[in-house]
């Protein structure tokens, strides 16, 4: 039984390398994600990023208008994440249990 | 092992030294010293977001590591002047309502939800509209994350 | 040879680290390594989708005046640094609450051990 968890953990390990040494290599420019068109022929989604976001919203910082503009409805649900793991805390942490 | 030992389900704070001052004067006054300072550089860090690497979420969780600090040295008690422990949660819960008051400003001017450039702010061009619809949604970002970290904390200490 | 390792290295170390926390999540028996383990997880899938968006010869993703927005190929890829900004708070959150539960299940059985744990809890 103790034998199997390494074994399927070996196993795991080599399904990850195998795919992993498909990927293009580090620091690629022209792998798909860093492209300007991918296949279908529409823009990809970063270079787009990089080349309207100052335009669009007037901040150098690319990062931060994908965060609070693009995106700003991933951003929404992220904070609401926040807020509901606070308050799952709270109530984990001070439920009042009745004794048996 | 089979008797558990006694534990008394009202005294839920895990280690009572956490709740007094520490006894080592160097780590006292150092904590002291280096935690307004701290929350200076997540101030700075989160206004200074649009420009350059910083913004809503590294923001918060330095102003937040301000307050953790003067926690882990001043003692829960002395520590609730600056944080009270009851304030905490419901301000992380106005931080998320800032946001979403902001995403429904704009549909009541008649846009989509999150659509910047039809904030109530008046002489503004669109781009700089979306420049503070960022801003503020930033701020309600930072507002929740820091004090939502603080909660966290209170909560695992439990006192 | 030298070429592959030079493409590859952060890659194969990173599945290393998953591999490792994975062990820990699956072997160990106290439940503060199980959660260590399942913070390696995260941290090691952040760090993947990092070092995807790293480019040969690029700058941080903040405009500069003299570089101008013509050749994106002088700017990282913006889209994964911000996907995992909002992805390392959701972990530390879910650090939290996994700390939540263990200090309860603490609370109620006086252990963290999972064997005898499982014994206390029949």
């Amino acid at each position: 039984m103790k034998a199997l968890r390494y074994i399927v953990l070996v196993a795991f390990f080599g399904v990850l390398m195998t795919a992993v040494v498909k990927l293009p290599p580090r620091g690629d420019v022209s792998s798909p994600v860093h492209r300007r068109t991918n296949a279908a022929g529409t823009p990809v989604a970063g270079t787009y990023y990089i080349q309207n976001a100052y335009k669009d919203a007037k901040t150098p910082n690319m990062v931060t208008v994908i965060l609070g503009d693009y995106r700003s409805l991933d951003t929404l649900g992220e904070t609401i994440v926040v807020l509901i793991g606070g308050i799952a805390c709270f109530y984990i942490l001070n439920v009042r249990r009745r004794k048996p | 092992m089979s008797e558990f030992p006694e534990h008394d389900p009202k005294d839920h704070c895990l280690d009572e030294s956490l709740k007094e001052p520490t006894d080592s004067l160097i780590v006292h006054a150092t904590a002291r010293g280096i935690a307004p300072f701290i929350l200076l550089i997540g101030l700075y860090v989160f206004f200074h977001g649009h420009y350059s690497p910083g913004g809503g979420f590294q923001g918060g969780v330095l102003l937040a590591v301000g307050f953790l600090l003067l926690r882990l040295s001043l003692g829960v008690r002395l520590s609730q002047i600056v944080m009270p422990h009851r304030l905490t949660l419901r301000a992380s819960a106005i931080g998320a309502l800032l946001f979403v008051a902001v995403g429904l400003s704009a549909v009541i001017m008649g846009g989509n939800f999150l659509d910047y450039h039809l904030l109530p702010i008046p002489g503004l061009a669109p781009e700089y509209l979306r420049y503070f619809g960022i801003l503020l949604v930033e701020v309600g970002v930072t507002v929740t994350v820091t004090f939502t970290l603080v909660a966290i904390y209170d909560e695992l200490l439990g006192c | 040879m030298l070429e592959f390792i030079e493409g590859y290295y952060a890659y194969i170390f990173l599945a290393l680290l998953f591999t490792i926390g994975l062990y820990g999540m699956m072997v160990k028996r106290n439940l503060m390594k199980k959660i260590l383990g399942m913070s390696m997880v995260q941290i090691s899938t952040i760090m993947f989708w990092l070092v995807s968006a790293f480019k040969e010869g690029a700058g941080v993703t903040v405009l500069n005046e003299r570089i101008g927005v013509d050749n994106p190929d002088l700017y990282f890829n913006p889209l994964p640094h911000t996907l995992m900004l909002t992805a390392i708070v959701v972990a530390v959150i879910t650090l939290g609450v996994s700390f939540a539960l263990a200090i309860a299940i603490y609370r109620e059985y006086q252990t963290l051990d999972e064997p005898s744990l499982l014994e206390r809890m029949k």
